[in-house]
């Protein structure tokens, strides 16, 4: 729309490509018909095999662990071998254990600051897009000053203003990442305003409340929840980039961020960092895989809406 | 495709209404005659200098609401707990004042280069930014260089070869590339690049038994070529090549990504296919019909991936040792000295802000559709 382009052109590939797997045409096995539609490609198969693995680590992690996270038992910078799997950092502590550990913060808390961006992001939104005029143009001005900056570059600066800590991280995720959600939601919301059945509804009485939760927002929810599955990587990444300026989680607490940080000045022991990132990197693919077939398999509308919005 | 293109959202949304009234609006607007090309730069202009306007004020609020009594830091223990010194300190620093005079202070500072001083090395930050910032600025052209002509052409690749095996393979690697965290990356690639395999030269900017070339620009590959120091510039470009590949590997996904979606709509334009039809050699189509069409879009996303860059090198830095703004932020970060961590971000905001009005811009003159706005 910003940029003049015919509206529905601007996801070229997810009309045409959604259109080939529909489930009536041949081509789609009969066993990929038992999963939800997002997950039928094979991209979108890996990625949700893959979350499902560190699920299963974070749910089960104090099980999987073979040691006390925390406990300075062993000689330092041990190699990988067969009684630390992973080595030992500088410290003398397990790294495995440390690894499994940390997906228990990690994974929670990416997906708790995903949820309440989502939420407060489509509130304003919603407010702003409904309301229009003064509450419009203070909610979207706000919203443009953070588009103002990279995110992670704001990020550390809310955080370092706050002080280092998980729930300081997850406050300046939080603060940076709502207006991508109110932006989608107040276009969402003024194109659903204008249409009939909810001016009908207005000319019956219907408060303001009642028109935007009953009305709109069913409208509006499938969208946000396509655009908050597609953030929960990034979100992982920023804040494994807080933890790696040391303004995330508070050492001894296990962090993989942290653990890479701990490992750049230890080339010769390159385990320290080396398996903490590939922890990061999986996880972040997993999403961005499943994220990825989400789009390809939305209708034109949703796409529309969600658009490419990586980084 | 409001969200497709972020920034161009950011600034063109500032114009009232969604995108049905935004026409209308344009065409009511008559008086003033001016050139619209000019009526464009004017309104991007100001829009930018608010945005810039905001930026100070997102960096005054935060430095002022910190919970920690920036007196308390300043002093020390022994002299906080005397409140005479306490009282003058505030008075000296002007705490004493209303936010809003304090805010005026901050600003006027800010017009006259003081960004403030830094807790721990008590330089001031303007200067110790003036010395990094070339640093960064050589990095972040090494990067967008790569990323631009390898993002570019894997998209086109991918979207030429829609649904092969090299369309797949390029997918799922851009994929992967905007999935690994950068800083993570950039160890990985010292530690088997330089550590194990001696390829590339060690960390820094220059083997440390090279003086820095006379110093024109800061740019030290562009300052040895200009006073003729070929080694130097050898020397330079060597520790140049690593750090700015790990860099633009982001930003290679992310602009692959977006090449692929933008080729693959305009492939299906009734003039590509007219071209074709005429018979019109390959590379003549891909190039100077299919590309050209389809790099217009792709201008807006250079403007957000350098965004990226820009937070990819607060991260990545460090790891190389490279004495640029990122290595500055991520020392202003460990050691929380907050007016470097604020002026940091206040520089990076800014810069970012004019390198998308300066996006904007091109765009401008590339789609005169964008001037109605």
């Amino acid at each position: 729309m910003s940029i003049g382009t015919p509206k529905y052109s601007a996801e070229g590939s997810t009309g045409a490509e959604a259109a080939t797997r529909d489930p009536l045409t041949p081509g789609v096995k009969r066993w990929q018909l038992r999963f939800p539609r997002s997950l039928r490609t094979p991209l979108g198969f890996v990625g949700a095999a893959i979350l499902l693995i560190w699920l299963i680590v974070a749910v089960f992690a104090p099980l999987i662990a073979p040691f006390d996270p925390l406990a300075q038992d062993f000689p330092r910078l041990a190699a990988p071998g067969s009684e630390n799997l992973l080595g030992t950092d500088t410290l003398g502590r397990d790294v495995f254990s440390r690894i499994v550990v940390a997906a228990r913060t990690t994974l929670p808390a990416a997906v708790f600051v995903v949820i309440c961006s989502a939420v407060l992001g489509s509130v304003l939104g919603a407010i702003a897009g409904y309301f229009g005029r003064a509450v419009d143009e203070i909610i979207m001005r706000i919203a443009d000053l953070v588009f103002a900056f990279p995110t992670i570059i704001l990020a550390m600066v809310i955080a370092a203003a706050l002080g280092p800590g998980l729930k300081n991280a997850i406050i300046a995720i939080l603060l940076v990442s709502w207006p991508s959600y109110a932006r989608v939601t107040r276009s969402l919301v003024m194109t659903a305003r204008s249409s009939e059945y909810v001016i009908a509804g207005r000319l019956l009485g219907f408060s303001a409340g009642r028109s935007l939760v009953r009305e709109i927002a069913p409208n509006v929810i499938s969208p946000v929840v396509v655009l908050a599955t597609l953030d929960v990587g990034s979100a992982i990444l920023t804040m494994a980039g807080l933890s790696f300026l040391s303004l995330g989680a508070v050492p001894p607490t296990p962090d993989w961020g942290a653990m890479i940080s701990e490992g750049v000045s230890q080339f010769a022991a390159w385990w320290i960092a080396f398996f903490p990132g590939l922890c990061i990197l999986t996880i972040v693919m997993a999403f961005n895989f499943i994220g990825d077939s989400l789009r390809d398999t939305l209708d034109p509308h949703t796409a529309q809406e969600v658009g490419e919005t990586t980084s | 495709m409001a969200e497709a293109a972020p920034e161009a959202a950011t600034t063109t949304e500032a114009t009232p209404a969604s995108g049905t009234t935004a026409g209308d609006a344009a065409q009511r607007i008559e008086p003033p005659k001016l050139h619209p090309l000019l009526r464009f730069i004017l309104i991007r202009i100001g829009i930018s200098l608010l945005l810039i306007w905001g930026v100070t004020i997102v960096t005054f609020l935060l430095t002022n609401l910190v919970p920690t009594d920036p007196v308390a830091a300043i002093l020390g223990d022994r002299a906080a707990a005397d409140p005479e010194i306490v009282a003058q300190t505030r008075e000296r620093l002007g705490l004493d004042q209303p936010l809003i005079v304090q805010y005026f202070t901050y600003l006027s500072n800010l017009l006259h280069g003081d960004l403030g001083v830094s807790n721990q090395t008590r330089t001031p930050v303007l200067d110790s930014i003036g010395q990094v910032f070339p640093a960064s600025i050589e990095l972040g052209i090494g990067a967008i260089l790569i990323s631009v002509i390898l993002g570019l052409l894997l998209g086109l690749l991918s979207a030429l070869k829609q649904n092969t095996i090299v369309d797949h393979a390029i997918r799922t690697l851009s994929l992967i590339g905007i999935s690994a965290p950068t800083f993570w990356i950039a160890t990985v690639a010292y530690f088997v690049f330089f550590f194990k395999l001696r390829v590339v030269p060690g960390a820094g900017r220059l083997d440390p038994w090279i003086t820095p070339p006379p110093k024109v620009t800061g740019l030290y590959t562009l300052d040895s070529l200009l006073a003729g120091q070929m080694a130097t510039f050898t020397n330079a470009f060597g520790h140049l090549i690593l750090p700015s590949c790990v860099l633009a590997l982001f930003t290679i996904g992310l602009l692959t990504r977006f090449s692929r979606s933008s080729v693959l709509d305009i492939i299906k334009f009734d003039y590509v296919t007219a071209a074709k039809a005429k018979g019109l050699p390959t590379g003549t189509v891909v190039f100077k019909y299919i590309f050209r069409g389809a790099l217009v879009p792709i201008i807006t996303v250079v403007g957000l991936a350098f965004g990226s860059l820009l937070s990819g090198a607060v991260l990545t830095e460090t790891v190389f040792a490279w004495n640029g703004l990122g290595q500055y932020a991520y020392r202003g970060a460990t050691t929380l000295d907050l007016p470097v961590i604020m002026g940091v971000g206040l520089v990076i905001g800014i810069v970012y802000i004019i390198v998308n009005f300066i996006v904007d811009l091109i765009y401008g003159f590339v789609d005169p559709r964008v001037r109605v706005r």
